[in-house]
């Protein structure tokens, strides 16, 4: 039998899991506190999602357009939410993104500049103004590297390829993590005193995704079954443009920022076809001509904006539309063209990865062809349900933030707001943890019999004779939610969704691994099968519940949004008997400044009619 | 619609190991790196690769393929022939872990000894103000990404001793980035001659050609970190190149 004293065991005051953007920018944070701080990460420290955000990075620092700030970014963030994030969160994060995008200068980010030497700024669907700072189309590298390169000398201490696969409690407390080194298979107990999450989303149960293997759901396994609760996970965002050919690749993201830049949609009778999928909403500050919207890209500034740039949920389901009624591109999609709005050198000037990508992966070259793209599900809006102010759950000492956690985005996300979010809330969570691991007297202690459970689950999978290949799982897992809970969804797909996860988790219960313990990737596809199961059950559950159609949530039984619905959030948590239970939950009444900011006529705000009494810090 | 193609994977750890043949069905468009997660899930699923974004974003996928090291999400199955055998291995220059996963560490420990920068400060209206134009050289440094095939090739660092006295390429265009950054008010020259070794380098090259993001590391970074070494101290092979083929002195 285990004696866990036998474990290699590191006493710290905080654990971070997860080295992305939110991670690293939390453990920053926590250490200036003067905080003991370890960070986790599943891969090599710089490779986390975050390197790969393309285009940029949201806040309202108004060097392109003057008239932006604060409440323009609200107010874009909640109708872009369809009106059900938190209200208190979408506030702090357009508040707080400026500073925050500065002191990155501070710390060695080199952003694209404008003519007057300051961080040049791009527009992205949903939002009013140029506003996202950018580096070409590798915005994330700049970002996580930035970070890291300032991590390292802040005294912090790094576990690369070492996996969470526990939290351990002290009665109702958190008291640390058990995890595991993917070099050797050694488990590892972290002591602390507060944790945070920072585990990104959980794409790969989807066949079609833009998601690394790192997107397992893990932040949201471990909440979960720590008795935290989950927010929102109905919200899967499918990105309206992912590459679709050659098969390999499909899913690949191709950046918005090729329509931020011009880019239009086309069918295969070369029609622009957005101009027909306009929502109500939205009309009045959309484009309704090709020459209303060639007039914007020309830069002037009393054109509307073209409807290729509405928001990402209208996209993809008109790319999907289209493709339903027989317009779509050869290979299932529409065509995305740049080339013929823009020449070659502004092309590759600004948008090198694109360029490089296209030509390498699919021998296309989109200064002269159009690409063929189609949604690609790409990111959680749901997730870890936590206190606006101190990104606090109801576990007391674990906190989330990033894109495992929920409230910021509400039913759809607007480009650009996620590498925000990420240094926003990571301070926040870093600074709330650092206050939280100080207050404790004492170093909560880990209650022994969850560690040895803990362990035994992972170790059986090594040890059984035999069992269901966890690749082949995944697969299925892949099938049963591409098929009952994709883009569009139904009562009766979502059912069978339900079933096929149960049953799937069944299936898990026997999973084998062959091999050893050491860098075995068959054995963390299976403990990480554990992780999607959760997440995958949470989001069809919450799905089948939401009897409307909000943002990334559609629903073809139950069209359009429902007003009774913007009410609620659906919550999950873990029951007393082990299942997952889910229930709708009322959500708190927002102030009053805010309210008449987000539904305020722009003409209003711009003139500052509205939210002139609003506070700004 | 696929076809059968041959492999020959290094198998092993620290220990040792060998290659194994594999056959693999083999679709149009596929990568190396989507055949090795075909081996991995269907005949090998312990087969230990590194990866992440599979789209060159990244840099976790470096090995060499058939003895030269490349990013294996980025190279595509039609760059060779019909009935060629693939031979996969991992980078040579680093310690094995096991199969196609090499120990980088050696790379981080690098990165850590380079001192963060050093920021003016700012206007009196709260800005930094950089120029494009002033910021180019240091973006193209700074699209690196990390994958370590420059570190792998550069036959400095193959030779083990050679870790001891010098960084690397990677690490030389990471200085570089710091040197000509507009806002950095450190002086690395000194550090940059002694500690990180700018004299090792002999301009070979090799490095510039397998950077995945075409980072003009020699031509860019290191010859200009060289010349401004040799404005303080003496290199003889910048003071040969000046001499003999006329490297002209930059910026
Ligand atoms: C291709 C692409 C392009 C994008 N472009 C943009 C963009 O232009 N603008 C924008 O705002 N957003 C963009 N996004 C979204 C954005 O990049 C992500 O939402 C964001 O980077 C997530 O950051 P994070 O810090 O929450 O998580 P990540 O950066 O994903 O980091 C998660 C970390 O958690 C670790 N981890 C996970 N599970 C465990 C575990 N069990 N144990 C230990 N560690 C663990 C991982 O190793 C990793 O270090 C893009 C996303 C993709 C996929
Ligand atoms: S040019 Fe210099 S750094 Fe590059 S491979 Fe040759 S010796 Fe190494
Ligand atoms: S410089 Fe190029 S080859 Fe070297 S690590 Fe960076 S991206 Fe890779
Ligand atoms: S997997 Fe990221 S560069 Fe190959």
């Amino acid at each position: 039998m285990l004696d866990i004293s036998e474990l290699k065991t590191v006493e710290t005051d905080v654990v971070v899991v997860g080295a992305g953007g939110a991670g690293l920018r939390a453990a920053i944070e926590s250490s200036a506190q003067g905080m003991k701080t370890v960070v986790l990460s599943k891969s090599l420290l710089g490779k986390a999602h975050t390197v790969m955000a393309e285009g940029g990075l949201a806040a309202s620092l108004g060097n392109t357009d003057k008239r932006d700030n604060w409440k323009v970014h609200f107010r874009d963030t909640m109708r872009g939410g369809k009106f059900l994030n938190l209200w208190r969160m979408a506030e702090l994060h357009a508040k707080q993104a400026p500073a925050r995008v500065r002191e990155l200068e501070e710390w060695g980010a080199v952003f694209d500049r404008t003519k007057e030497g300051l961080i040049s700024q791009r527009n992205f669907g949903g939002h009013r103004y140029p506003r996202l700072a950018h580096v070409g189309d590798r915005t994330g590298l700049e970002l996580i590297r930035t970070l890291q390169d300032h991590g390292v000398h802040q005294g912090i201490d790094f576990l690369m390829e070492c996996t969470a696969l526990s939290l351990l409690k002290d009665g109702e407390r958190v008291a640390g993590v058990l995890a595991y080194y993917r070099e050797t298979g050694r488990f590892v107990l972290l002591k602390a005193r507060a944790v945070v999450l920072a585990t990104g989303g959980g794409g790969k149960a989807w066949r079609v995704t833009s998601n690394s293997w790192e997107y397992t759901g893990d932040g949201v396994y471990l909440a979960y079954e720590a008795g935290a609760e989950l927010m929102d996970l109905e919200f899967t965002q499918f990105h309206p443009t992912g590459m679709v050919w050659p098969l390999s690749v499909r899913g690949i993201l191709v950046t918005e920022g090729v329509r931020g830049d011009g880019g239009i949609l086309l069918n295969k009778e070369g029609k622009r076809f957005m101009f027909d999928y306009v929502p109500p909403r939205f009309a009045a500050e959309t484009a309704d001509t090709v020459d209303e919207a060639t007039r914007w890209l020309n830069g002037d500034k009393n054109a509307r904006r073209p409807p290729e740039l509405l928001t990402r949920d209208v996209v993809a389901r008109s790319i999907r539309a289209e493709v339903k009624a027989g317009r779509g591109s050869p290979h299932g999609g529409a065509f995305l063209d740049i080339a013929s709005r823009r020449p070659a050198d502004f092309i590759k000037r600004r948008l090198p990865g694109m360029y490089h990508q296209f030509m390498e992966l699919a021998e296309v070259d989109i200064t002269t062809e159009p690409m063929e793209v189609g949604p690609t599900l790409h990111y959680f809006m749901g997730g870890i349900r936590v206190d606006a102010d101190t990104q606090m759950t109801r576990v007391p000492g674990l906190f989330a933030c990033g894109e495992c956690g929920a409230g910021m985005h509400g039913a759809n996300r607007l480009g650009g707001n996620s590498l925000s979010d990420l240094i926003v809330f990571g301070r926040l969570a870093g600074k709330c943890a650092a206050e939280y691991a100080r207050s404790l007297s004492s170093t909560p202690q880990a209650d022994a019999e969850r560690v040895k459970l803990a362990v035994r689950g992972a170790t059986e999978i090594l040890n059984r004779e035999s069992g269901e290949n966890p690749y082949l799982l995944h697969e299925k897992l892949q099938d049963v939610m591409e098929e009952g809970v994709g883009i569009v969804r139904e009562e009766e797909d979502l059912k069978k969704g339900v079933l096929g996860i149960e049953e799937l988790k069944e299936r898990a219960k026997n999973m084998k691994a062959h091999g050893t313990s050491q860098y075995n990737p068959g054995w963390h596809e299976a403990l990480s099968m554990r992780s999607m199961l959760v997440t995958a059950e949470a989001v069809a559950r919450a799905a089948l519940i939401r009897q409307e159609s909000r943002g990334a949530h559609t629903r073809a039984d139950y069209e359009g949004e429902r007003d009774e619905w913007v009410k609620y959030n659906i919550v999950s948590r873990k029951g007393a008997d082990g299942n997952m239970e889910v229930e709708k939950v009322l959500r708190p009444a927002p102030v009053k400044y805010l309210e008449e900011i987000a539904n305020s006529k722009i003409e209003d705000l711009e003139a500052g009619k509205i939210g002139a009494d609003a506070p700004n810090d | 619609m696929g076809t059968t193609r041959k492999f020959k994977i290094w198998r092993g750890d620290s220990q040792g190991g060998d290659f194994k043949e594999y056959d693999v069905e083999v679709d149009p468009g596929m990568v190396v790196l989507d055949v090795l997660h075909r081996v991995q899930s269907r005949q090998a699923n312990d087969l230990a690769i590194r990866w992440n974004c599979k789209a060159g974003k990244c840099g976790s996928c470096s090995m060499e393929i058939n003895g030269r090291p490349r990013l294996s999400c980025m190279t595509r199955m039609n760059a060779f022939g019909a009935d060629e055998t693939l031979t996969v291995q991992p980078l040579k220059t680093f310690p094995v872990i096991k199969d196609l996963v090499t120990d980088v560490s050696w790379n981080y420990r690098q990165n850590k000894r380079i001192r963060p920068l050093k920021p003016k400060p700012r206007g009196a209206d709260g800005e930094h103000r950089m120029y494009q134009e002033d910021v180019d050289r240091v973006q193209e440094f700074r699209k690196c990404i990390e994958c370590y095939l420059c570190q792998d090739t550069c036959h400095v660092l193959r030779d083990r001793g050679g870790q001891d006295q010098f960084v690397g390429p990677r690490f030389m265009i990471r200085l570089a980035s710091l040197e000509m950054h507009p806002l950095d008010d450190d002086d690395r020259i000194p550090e940059i001659r002694k500690e990180f070794g700018s004299g090792m380098c002999n301009i070979t090259r090799c490095c510039t050609e397998v950077c995945p993001e075409h980072i003009n590391i020699t031509d860019n970074g290191i010859i200009p970190l060289k010349e401004r070494v040799v404005d303080r101290y003496f290199d003889p092979i910048v003071f040969m190149g000046q001499k003999l083929f006329g490297i002209s002195k930059r910026r």
